[in-house]
């Protein structure tokens, strides 16, 4: 399905997983053309949409941006006429609206997650025709079918950061090296009460596992 | 939204009136074993370097149309602002257009707000005609300017998407002048370094691609001003034409001359004063 998309596509890897205090959003930096030609190495998959709201983008290069556009705009509007930071289930939302309206011409998913005073830390998925999901944590991308395994065994409720970045770091290196449509470098961004952080990780530095 | 009149948004979807029209003149042509002529696309090789000072854009100057060289001097970085320009890849004709309304509207906008436009600025307007377009206007572009925040490269694909970089190559030629590139880029490069890099993997396109060729054209753009050096470099190929093609006068000798002078009469004449006042 993924190599019907015109243009620069992310055959991705991309996930949210939610530990005790914030979440981790994370995906990997490569874009191609056609499944054979890598057009970048250093893509930015990892949008911020509002303060402590992130998004991840999969599928169409130019139509994730273009809706992530919109969709910040909305989100930031909504904001200022609420007069408070919006909620992780209205910028999710945001986007399905987006997603589900047009989805005839669109070709992008999307995963939301963030941190909100109301509900604390939360992931949602938007998948290609609009359906808007809730969960704990989250896999998307051509990437993430290698990882369903390591992603169920592995996940545990209430993790600690340092806990859940080694899960997010082992999830996304064990996709990169089974997808061929993704790699480059891994990007994690923990979202917490306190604020952002970023942090990159280099592909050479990315954990190895037995037959590297 | 303030600078709203900056972009209009045109009457919504394409207009396809002359469709129906297109398809008769096919079938017309085919018919006198003629075919409509194919758009003229530069197959091209286009790059940019971001260095210490400024920007470094290049590009070949190779037009084609089908298997013709249509232009050996076609212009291909374009004049955005006075601190950007852009080059393009793919049909001609869309990069034309595409960078002229550009440019027009960055001059509107820095007419009426005041401010000098940023290269940000200009390359969310080129995503969003682009993405309009739905992919239908094939322009792949890359965008470099110096503004008050640094020294900028975009690249813009034909379906509207955008990405940030330091160094790039687009066009038919690109992973030739992609291979230079990646090699030889250092971030912070000096000036002269940086042209010399721009003018090999434009040549590196130029030897490995056949839409690309003829001559180089870099384009420096720092903070001081813009340099557009057309061409930078010369094809070692360029040909040389064996005669002269003009006949002077009087090569072609007269057999007879007739001279019919016509009949006009003044028929009515008026007199309009015209008020200077």
């Amino acid at each position: 399905m993924d190599s019907q998309i015109k243009g620069v596509s992310t055959g991705t890897t991309i996930l949210a997983v939610t530990f005790n205090g914030g979440v981790i959003i994370g995906s990997d930096s490569r874009a191609s053309i056609g499944g054979y030609y890598v057009s970048s190495k250093t893509i930015n998959k990892l949008i911020q949409v509002h303060d402590r709201i992130f998004c991840c983008i999969a599928g169409s290069l130019a139509d994730a941006q273009a809706v992530t556009k919109a969709a910040k705009f909305q989100i930031s509007f909504h904001s200022i006429q609420m007069e408070s930071p919006p909620l992780v289930k209205a910028a999710a939302s945001v986007l399905k609206e987006l997603c589900y309206n047009n989805k005839e011409e669109l070709q992008a998913g999307f995963i939301t997650a963030g941190w909100d005073r109301k509900k604390g830390p939360q992931v949602y998925t938007v998948a290609l025709g609009g359906m808007l999901l809730s969960q704990p944590f989250t896999i998307g991308g051509s990437g993430s079918t290698y990882i369903y395994g390591y992603a169920d065994a592995k996940y545990k409720p209430d993790m600690s950061k340092e806990e859940c970045l080694q899960f997010a770091t082992n999830a996304l290196a064990l996709a990169m090296g089974r997808d061929n449509v993704s790699g480059g470098v891994a990007h994690l961004v923990v979202i917490t009460e306190e604020g952002v952080e970023h942090v990159v990780i280099p592909g050479d530095k990315l954990p190895k596992f037995h037959n590297e | 939204m303030a600078l709203s009149n900056v972009v209009e948004t045109p009457a919504s979807g394409f207009n396809f009136e002359n469709v129906s029209r297109n398809v008769a003149l096919d079938g017309l042509l085919e018919g006198g074993h003629a075919k409509a002529p194919k758009p003229m696309k530069t197959g091209t090789t286009i790059a940019g370097v971001v260095c210490k000072d400024g920007v470094v854009l290049g590009a070949d100057t190779r037009a084609t149309s089908g298997e013709v060289v249509a232009d050996k001097m076609c212009a291909k970085i374009h004049y955005i602002s006075p601190n950007m320009y852009c080059c393009g890849a793919g049909t001609a004709a869309d990069t034309e257009k595409t960078t002229d309304l550009l440019s027009s509207n960055l001059t509107i906008f820095s007419m009426t707000s005041g401010r000098n436009p940023r290269v940000v600025m200009a390359v969310n307007i080129l995503q969003d005609m682009l993405f309009r377009y739905r992919g239908q206007i094939g322009a792949s572009l890359i965008l470099g300017g110096v503004d008050c925040t640094g020294n900028h490269l975009y690249t813009v694909g034909p379906y509207g998407s955008i990405d940030n970089v330091p160094y790039l190559a687009m066009g038919s030629g690109d992973l030739a002048a992609l291979g230079i590139l990646e090699d030889r880029f250092k971030p912070n490069m000096e000036l002269e370094d940086a042209k010399e890099l721009v003018r090999d993997a434009i040549h590196s396109g130029i030897m490995s691609d056949l839409g690309s060729g003829n001559n180089i054209d870099i384009c420096v753009i720092t903070k001081q001003g813009v340099d557009y050096i057309r061409p930078y470099q010369e094809s070692e190929y360029k040909d040389k034409r064996q005669r002269r093609y003009k006949y002077r006068p009087g090569t072609t000798s007269i057999l007879t001359e007739k001279i019919v002078p016509l009949e006009l009469e003044v028929v009515q004449e008026t007199v309009q004063r015209m008020d200077t006042a």
